[in-house]
């Protein structure tokens, strides 16, 4: 007979192992019976997708989140199908992802790395999420980025615009379709040789953070490259609103150019403080005074009215774009809301398709299979031309747009107009260049 | 030279804003014992007074033109301002280009009402609450009346530009033989912002209204004694502070695109220029806004950060330790407040 002695000493033991067990995160813990993190099991299949609804850019999450919604209608059959009809792949049938009706669920990054990981976390693990996507913020990016991949689930880039996204920072399960500042400096240096000439001395004014730091290093390479002096970088904090006293010492300078690496509020704010202070007026070296904001948003430049007319920058994309892609996007997108894509709104629609396509070719969920089916992926009908999902960093190559801000406006929507449409193959660079040196993709987490 | 002039006229503007939402702030303060996290938001909705307007003036008729498309390739719906058509292109063009200025006559009454609300509502049954419920029930209002104005306007910036003939630039040192270009809207700013402060001095220091103020600001229970309801009189002065909050977020909105945020940007600088000026004390409260704002400016200038890198984005708070260490009261506080 046996004797079964329990003590209080064992008793709080066993609760300890058993609490510890409990308390592990379910993302480190997940069922063995499961070949990877989430797998969907019934005739659904949930996203997540993780925008900023609150804070500064929660104009642009709101945007992202209807193109979500679209991709979602369009992918479960619904609508007209987008650009679906246009993609060059033709894995996905309407039918869902893999004949699983696509649900999701929406997190709200506040554009700040914590909370955005924070709402990542909880649609990973308690709304089951096989996917992350979503944001507008590099920073976030990054962030959100990097506990996908300890997670293993695939994430798929939103708005995010630095380099260090597909550089350093680079992760063998994030994915990034928006441009970045390197292919921004590419795209622009061209053509602000041929408006302004090669004799030219720019003055930086920079947002501090990693975004406005490798957009800056971008675009003062390139526009050295041209024979143009840098003559001061100048970080302004990202908190800033009013950039007189940034822009006042411009004037002394001796610069005949001022870039305003800057993005939504701050870009809004510095932009009209030059125009304010007459920089578009002024006449330095003997020629005259330019401005130039590498990355515009349309969103965004509605923010400075007036203040954008003329002004040269880049863009991922347009809707004005007359390819098939394009208008099959505008198309569906302006029935549904009554009014034109962002930017944003574009990248977000075209990685939820991607991502799609790529479980389709696949044949899996598994996020390692999807990772093999994104790497070296070439499509068209996107909206960008002939695209390239990069193997070596998980980077899409694709033409860039150089816009201006348009003399005259004929809506409200109608802000930018495209100058020049820079082909996939100025923008190249090779994985090691320098300005994305650091980052070792790693290997795929299928987690589980 | 023309650099630090620029910046001594940069930090005079900036400080033009401090002092304003400081000055309502300290009136607030000194008269109900009030610490009003809420000031921000005021600033914020006066400047939302004036995109309101912005877009009442603009409020338009459609009429569908055949011979142009819209994005979607539909007849385009083509907008016409009722101001327009009722009093022509060139009247109605020049009321609508002036929306901000005409704001101010918009916002006077709005904000008034405002401040009137705000006190009576919520924030009179706090009186007699510690300084920490007052910050907190205040602070939570900021952020529900910043929200609820997100909620209707987006949180993007909003476009809302100075009349034509204000905007550009002047050369403010051509008397001088200097080069000092400076913004027209800006130098409004200012001495739009010397006059209100001047106003309220002077309504303080030269009306009987004023005086009774004044009274029950140092002797309260004394001025109620004397048979004065002055409970009411504070709660007008509520409805003053919340008006000059208000005016200077109207005039405020050419020189930045006004959003939802933009109250908060301003209240805790504003929170620190008001310590720094001496709780309670008004001439303080508009001496630390102009000093801070100058400071501010001058630590923003390259020669500066590359000293000190880093300087511009601390400098009012290095400065308020430096003045709370020298002179615990701030420049001008009074004693016996906010110090039992």
């Amino acid at each position: 007979m046996s004797k079964f002695d329990v003590s209080r000493r064992r008793v709080l033991k066993s609760g300890a192992i058993a609490g510890a067990g409990v308390a592990l995160p379910t993302i480190f813990t997940a069922s063995s019976a499961a070949a990877f993190t989430n797998e969907p099991t019934g005739g659904s299949v949930t996203l997540g997708f993780n925008v900023p609804q609150t804070g500064p850019y929660a104009d642009e999450g709101a945007d992202e989140l209807r193109a979500y919604e679209l991709a979602v209608e369009h992918l479960n059959g619904g609508g007209d199908g987008g650009m679906m009809n246009t993609f060059s792949s033709k894995a996905l049938q309407g039918n869902g992802i893999l004949g699983k009706k696509v649900e999701y669920v929406t997190g709200d990054t506040q554009t700040k790395s914590d909370a955005a990981r924070a709402s990542a976390k909880s649609m990973i693990e308690k709304d089951g999420a096989v996917m992350i996507t979503g944001g507008s913020s590099s920073g976030v990016a990054i962030a959100v980025q990097g506990l996908c991949q300890e997670a293993g689930v695939i994430f798929m880039a939103g708005l995010t615009h630095s380099n260090d996204t597909t550089g350093k920072d680079k992760k063998a399960n994030g994915f990034r379709h928006f441009f970045n500042g390197y292919m921004s400096g590419a795209a622009l240096a061209p053509v602000l040789k041929n408006l302004y000439g090669t004799d030219r001395i720019a003055y930086h004014l920079t947002a501090d953070y990693t975004w406005g730091w490798t957009q800056e290093e971008s675009i003062a390479a390139a526009t050295e490259a041209l024979g143009w002096q840098t003559v001061n970088k100048v970080r302004t904090p990202l908190a800033a609103t009013d950039f007189s006293s940034y822009i006042a010492p411009v004037l002394n300078s001796g610069a005949d150019v001022l870039v305003l690496n800057h993005y939504g509020g701050n870009m809004v704010n510095s932009l009209t403080n030059a125009v304010q202070f007459g920089l578009r007026e002024k006449v330095v070296n003997g020629k005259n005074f330019e401005i130039v904001v590498p990355l515009y948003s349309r969103l965004m430049a509605k923010g400075a009215g007036e203040n954008v007319k003329g002004i040269h920058g880049s863009t991922n994309w347009h809707w004005t774009l007359q390819d098939e892609g394009s208008k099959a996007f505008v198309k569906s997108f302006g029935t549904k809301y009554g009014f034109p894509p962002s930017q944003a709104a574009h990248t977000c629609y075209v990685q939820t398709m991607l991502y799609a396509d790529a479980v389709e070719r696949a044949g899996s969920f598994n996020p390692c299979a999807v990772v093999e089916a994104l790497e070296g992926f070439e499509f068209d009908g996107m909206g960008n031309g002939p695209t390239l999902y990069r193997a070596e960093d998980h980077q899409c190559f694709k033409d860039v747009l150089v816009v201006r801000g348009k003399e005259n406006p004929t809506s409200e929507f109608d802000l930018l107009e495209v100058v020049e449409v820079t082909p996939r193959a100025q923008v190249e660079y090779a994985p090691d260049h320098p300005m994305f040196a650091g980052g070792n993709l790693g290997a795929c987490n299928p987690g589980a | 030279m023309d650099a630090i002039l620029l910046q001594i006229l940069n930090g005079l503007d900036k400080g033009s804003a401090y002092a304003l939402i400081a000055l309502g702030l300290t009136l607030i303060f000194g008269t109900l014992g009030v610490v009003n996290f809420a000031h921000g938001a005021l600033f914020m909705i006066g400047a939302f007074c004036a995109v309101t307007l912005q877009r009442i003036l603009n409020l338009s008729f459609e009429l569908v033109d055949e011979t142009q498309k819209d994005f979607l390739g539909n007849p385009l719906k083509v907008k016409t301002p009722y101001v327009e058509a009722w009093f022509g292109p060139d009247i109605g063009g020049s009321i609508i280009d002036w929306a901000v200025p005409l704001a101010i006559l918009f916002a006077i009454p709005i904000m008034i009402g405002v401040g009137y609300v705000m006190e009576r509502g919520l924030i009179k049954h706090f009186y007699k609450r510690p300084h920490a419920d007052q910050i907190l029930v205040t602070f939570g209002l900021a952020i529900v009346l910043q929200e609820v104005v997100k909620y209707f306007y987006g949180a993007n910036p909003i476009q809302t530009p100075a009349p034509d003939a204000l905007n550009g630039v002047v050369n403010l040192g051509a008397a001088i033989g200097m080069d000092i270009v400076y913004p027209v809207w800006r130098v409004v700013y200012f001495f739009f912002a010397v006059l209100i402060i001047g106003g309220i001095f002077s309504f303080l220091q030269f009306t009987t209204f004023g005086m009774v103020v004044r009274a029950g600001m140092a002797d309260r229970e004394t001025v109620g004694l004397l048979g004065i309801n002055i409970d009411r009189r504070f709660t007008i002065m509520f409805g003053i502070a919340a008006a000059v909050a208000g005016l200077a977020g109207v005039m405020y909105t050419p020189i930045n695109s006004p959003n939802y945020h933009m109250g908060m940007d301003f209240l805790v600088l504003s929170f620190v220029v008001v310590v720094v000026g001496g709780m309670g004390s008004l001439p303080g409260a508009v001496l630390a806004g102009f000093l801070l704002g100058v400071l501010e400016s001058f630590a923003s200038m390259n020669e500066i950060k590359s000293l000190i890198p880093g300087i511009d984005q601390i400098i009012i708070y290095v400065v308020a330790i430096i003045i709370l260490l020298t002179r615990p009261r701030g420049l001008m506080g009074r004693k016996g407040v906010m110090e039992d």
